[in-house]
């Protein structure tokens, strides 16, 4: 009897605690997100939803205008995912290799790496912006003062350069997170293997390739996947340096700057295309998901049991 | 090679070289924040001998700018409480409790955690409309909340699963109910999970630009990350009041850092591991 009490005032407890995180998540994520693939197959008059349009939005955004500017944002946001997986993962896992090896100071130099994780990607745009202002910024100055004028550029002002500038100010801000990340995939590791390949005669560089670097192979998972969602979400970088257009002349737009003037609007069209906006929405989450489960997959299938 | 790749002194040297580029920006930042426009337009390399504090007083005297923090206190303190008290109960549950449809829930919060917010920002646009919520502090706090939740419930329940099952039992024995037992004994045992929730949610809300950007719309609702945009656009090239205004804006979660330096990288790297 009293266990049956128990039962119900914890069934009780159970609906009671569990309803409003329910509740919320349900109508602020859940519903929202079956929502926005309906909103693709309609016409739109700014906030109005038309008739059915079926695939018509989708077909726009592979047309004229659309096309050009699909196009380029992709072949943007894939020289991006490129560029910081190859630096920004190998970086990582040098300075985490150093974490390791360096007992003394690990800790200081743990929370040094860090740091830039904490900062908001406005402000650290922003700082990075004056650094690198071609009249005004250290970097240019500095150049200017060895006589090394050729190399002072106007980085976020040209079309070459502003790309490449982007990614190194996410470089900066970003290495640190990878880092952690393998510097924990490196503690997990059994010390005995190590030990053991040491006595039977292994070289340091022996003990990374064969030994440590193939159990890294979960955080290479880990990591590789959120950068290549974070490549594909790309926007708060890009948006506070280049605008909602990806200045200079579109050299840094991405998908979800494009995303964004479609659905809200900006300076050269006012109005807003809601159809085509979720449209797009729909494609860079089908780029996303399937790049995101086919990439763990084949990530999942080279780890091995440490 | 192989050798240099093997030594102590290379890879802390590396490690030297790490800090300076991670601390030289953070440093010109501070350092140019304390020396007056003229100044750092003449050479932008200078230490500030005398710190130029006119600058703060500047940005401060901009009655915006005082405004922009108070919101984001708001819009952060507000989410979190949410956040902790919907996240703690629904952690509780289904770390503590078995019943049937635990399966179904724990995927319903599985599958919530894999959608990006991102991308379903127009419908969350016009559903806020529809609400009543769109331009309004409650309306971005609850949005916060509902992505931050199924992390945050499932570090909780992590938390709460670990907590031996006997404590559960004494505490009954002893006469104590189902609501007391969680509040009296549980939760000051699960306060390491609260820290990394904390942090989890706090930074990336108090940090957040496009949310904002897209949901608040009159300019005294506005986050110091828009407001720092607006305040960009104002101040032209008055570099002192510029870095001024950065230095303000960073230096809560700069202080945070220097003193829970290890919570800050276990609760932002919380999502990764556990996910």
């Amino acid at each position: 009897m009293a266990k049956q009490g128990l039962k119900r005032q914890q069934n009780r407890m159970a609906i009671i605690l569990l309803a409003p995180a329910m509740a919320t998540i349900l109508i602020f994520t859940t519903i929202p997100a079956f929502t926005t693939l309906s909103y693709a197959f309609f016409h739109w008059q700014g906030f109005q939803r038309g008739s059915f349009a079926g695939f018509e939005n989708f077909s726009k955004l592979f047309h004229f205008p659309f096309k050009d500017q699909f196009l380029m944002a992709l072949r943007h946001n894939l020289l991006v995912f490129v560029g910081i997986f190859i630096v920004q993962t190998s970086l990582g896992i040098f300075l985490a290799y150093g974490l390791f090896k360096i007992k003394r100071g690990q800790r200081f130099h743990r929370t040094v790496a860090f740091f830039p994780v904490i900062f908001s990607l406005v402000i650290v745009g922003y700082t990075w912006q004056i650094i690198l202002n071609p009249f005004f910024g250290p970097i240019n100055y500095f150049l200017h003062s060895i006589h090394l004028d050729s190399l002072a550029l106007t980085w976020l002002g040209d079309t070459k350069t502003a790309l490449p500038t982007l990614v190194f100010i996410n470089l900066w801000r970003w290495v640190g997170f990878p880092t952690i990340i393998f510097l924990a995939g490196l503690n997990a590791i059994s010390t005995d293997y190590v030990e053991a390949a040491r006595i039977d005669g292994a070289s340091e560089g022996q003990i990374f390739r064969r030994i440590l670097f193939p159990l890294l192979a979960p955080s290479m998972t880990i990591v590789s996947i959120l950068t290549f969602i974070g490549a594909f979400e790309w926007f708060d970088l890009p948006y506070v340096l280049g605008g909602s257009t990806g200045g200079p002349a579109g050299s840094t737009d991405t998908l979800a700057l494009m995303f964004y003037r479609l659905s809200f609007g900006s300076v050269d069209s006012i109005a807003n295309q809601i159809g085509i906006g979720s449209a797009l929405g729909v494609v860079i989450f089908l780029i996303v998901g399937t790049g995101a489960t086919l990439g763990a997959k084949w990530l999942r299938g080279r780890e091995v049991e440490a | 090679m192989i050798r240099l790749l093997g030594s102590k002194v290379f890879w802390r040297g590396i490690l030297i070289f790490n800090a300076i580029s991670v601390l030289l920006p953070v440093f010109f930042l501070i350092n140019s924040s304390l020396r007056s426009s003229q100044d750092f337009a003449k050479n932008p390399m200078q230490l500030a001998r005398h710190p130029y504090w006119q600058n703060f007083s500047q940005v401060w005297q901009n009655g915006d700018f005082a405004n922009f923090l108070k919101n984001s206190l708001i819009i952060t303190s507000g989410s979190l409480v949410v956040i902790l008290a919907f996240g703690v109960g629904a952690g509780f549950v289904l770390g503590r409790y078995q019943f049937r449809g635990q399966n179904l829930i724990l995927g319903f919060i599985l599958t919530a955690m894999l959608i990006p917010a991102k991308l379903m920002i127009l419908p969350l646009f016009i559903q806020l409309k529809w609400m009543h919520l769109l331009d309004s502090h409650l309306g971005l706090i609850l949005v916060y909340a509902s992505g931050s939740l199924p992390a945050a419930i499932f570090i909780l329940s992590g938390f709460f699963r670990a907590l031996p099952a006997d404590l559960d039992n004494a505490a009954r024995i002893d006469g104590a109910s189902e609501g007391q037992m969680i509040r009296k004994v549980l939760i000051p045992l699960v306060r390491p999970g609260l820290a990394i929730v904390t942090i989890y949610a706090a930074i990336p809300i108090w940090n957040d630009f496009f949310l904002p950007l897209v949901f608040l719309q009159s300019p005294g609702k506005k986050t110091i990350m828009q407001g720092l945009t607006i305040f960009f656009g104002e101040y032209g090239s008055q570099w002192g009041v510029l870095f001024a205004g950065l230095m303000i804006a960073s230096l809560p979660l700069i202080a945070l850092y220097l003193v829970l330096s290890e919570q800050f990288i276990k609760g932002l790297t919380a999502g990764a591991v556990k996910g």
